[in-house]
């Protein structure tokens, strides 16, 4: 990550509500190239509602996300057509759920699930996809004959990374994930942790990630929101937020963890 | 006279809400300048606040109030107000710290723990396992262990990648807690030649060593936080 003029998404006075219900309220902050954000609380602080408010999986109350698109440089995202937002949701972003099964298609083959992507992005050529396929299975450490299987074969942790790579395999520049460890065994986690460590170093990305597990934002973000009750409280470097939690919610976050 | 650091009103106080908002004063006024070459111990009694002295210098602990400023790159940058991404551009070539604790994440291999301050400033993998194997040789760390993670280490194995992991990259300030506390003899005087040749090329050096004669070796002065405070 380094000293640049632009951001790549700015987030005004974001709110959204649900009925008179606060999801998340006042939310901002911007996020640079290449950096990593880490997004935690408690299960009901607001933390997925933002992330999918900001990936317009639901529409804000209030308030504005500005993103630097690739070509054409900041864009309103609230004001673009539906048509746009998908395409860019298919191709300069990507997004990673907790369950792989709502971010795959569990009727197409894992190597379908990658391929798909990319013809997305207007890749025609057979071979190209195939050996990207390939490419992109072995990364995420799935072994290539697996390629034909239904995801439905797969274990837990191998849907994650199979997730992972039909989200990365486009080079997007903007990834939000969600628990994206949730729901895994120890060593699993680790494992996934790892790989995901390794490709935000690779590929440059930006990444937003909502998760309870301080280790996890502790080892991947450089930065970290503390939201509670719909609101940021805390915010600031990961490890001084961690290591000198200054708000009474954050010290009790940090307290709460039980060492290994 | 090239100062690499300043640290310029430095107070602390920690506020404990889980125990009714309990106050700890630990830091107040503290003026600390250093130059490149000089090695600052830093002395007073265990609870003084030495070690989060050390933090606030690595932007690891946030002040109540003053500045600290580090010379980065040919500017003079003030952590206490620079955003998070100047911090870690900072750490990233500028400022090396080594804490009493190795953080091992699991199933990564000791040389890569190493190699990685290096791979982030855009070195090639070659050159990073060269420059990793030759430290963890000096250090004595046996080879069989280099491609294992160090969750199963001894303390003294631990403090050593840790302590690789610092000395890889010629940072122009190093601050060090403890940096040989769980050593034994003949590692800690290998360590204290490795700091020794920081200070030469002019690494500007700020730490905490409790073992009188690392500290008698390395110190070129001494700041106590004691007194600095009741002054």
């Amino acid at each position: 990550m380094t000293h640049l003029k632009e951001p790549l998404l700015k987030v005004m006075g974001v709110t959204k509500y649900f009925g008179d219900r606060v999801g998340c309220r006042d939310i901002s902050f911007e996020l640079w190239p290449g950096e990593v954000l880490g997004i935690v609380g408690e299960s009901g602080s607001g933390k997925t509602t933002l992330l999918n408010t900001l990936s317009f999986h639901l529409e804000p109350t209030r308030g504005t996300i500005l993103y630097w698109m690739e070509e054409e440089g900041p864009v309103n995202v609230g004001q673009l057509p539906e048509s746009k937002k998908r395409h860019l949701m298919r191709t300069e972003w990507g997004m990673v759920r907790q369950n792989p099964r709502e971010g795959l298609r569990m009727r197409v083959s894992a190597g379908a699930n990658i391929g798909e992507r990319l013809m997305a992005i207007g890749v025609r050529h057979y071979g190209r996809i195939r050996a990207e396929v390939q490419r992109w299975l072995e990364r995420v450490e799935i072994d290539t004959d697996r390629a034909n299987d239904l995801p439905e074969t797969f274990s837990g942790g191998m849907l994650q990374r199979l997730q992972i790579a039909r989200n990365l395999v486009s080079r997007p520049r903007l990834v939000f994930m969600d628990e994206p460890t949730g729901g895994l065994d120890v060593s699993v986690q680790a494992r996934l942790l790892d790989l995901l460590r390794a490709l935000v170093a690779e590929l440059h990305l930006s990444l937003i990630i909502v998760t309870h597990d301080l280790g996890v934002v502790r080892l991947l973000s450089h930065r970290l929101l503390v939201m509670r009750q719909g609101e940021i409280v805390e915010s600031g470097l990961t490890d001084q937020v961690l290591d000198d939690p200054h708000h009474p919610y954050t010290q009790l976050l940090v307290s709460s963890v039980i060492q290994a | 006279m090239e100062i690499r650091l300043q640290a310029v009103d430095i107070h602390k106080t920690f506020i404990l809400h889980l125990q009714g908002g309990k106050r700890l004063n630990v830091l107040k006024r503290v003026d600390l300048t250093v130059e490149a070459g000089e090695c600052v111990a830093l002395t007073g009694p265990s609870g003084i606040g030495k070690s989060t002295f050390l933090k606030i210098l690595y932007g690891n602990y946030k002040p109540d109030s003053g500045r600290v400023l580090i010379y980065h790159l040919g500017q003079w940058i003030n952590t206490v107000e620079a955003e998070p991404y100047q911090i870690l551009d900072i750490r990233r070539s500028t400022i090396g710290y080594v804490s009493q604790f190795l953080r091992v994440i699991p199933r990564v291999p000791a040389i890569e723990i190493v190699m990685e301050p290096l791979q982030r400033l855009g070195l090639s993998v070659q050159e990073c396992r060269v420059r990793a194997e030759e430290l963890l040789r000096r250090l004595n760390l046996s080879e069989s262990l280099w491609t294992v993670s160090p969750t199963t280490f001894s303390g003294g194995e631990q403090q050593r990648v840790n302590l690789a992991r610092s000395l890889i990259y010629p940072y122009s300030i190093l601050l060090l807690d403890e940096p040989t506390a769980s050593l034994d003899e003949k590692n800690r005087a290998i360590v204290v030649q490795l700091i020794q040749e920081a200070k030469r090329r002019g690494t500007a050096v700020v730490g905490v060593f409790h073992d009188r004669t690392v500290r008698e070796a390395l110190a070129t002065r001494y700041f106590n936080l004691s007194m600095e405070e009741s002054g």
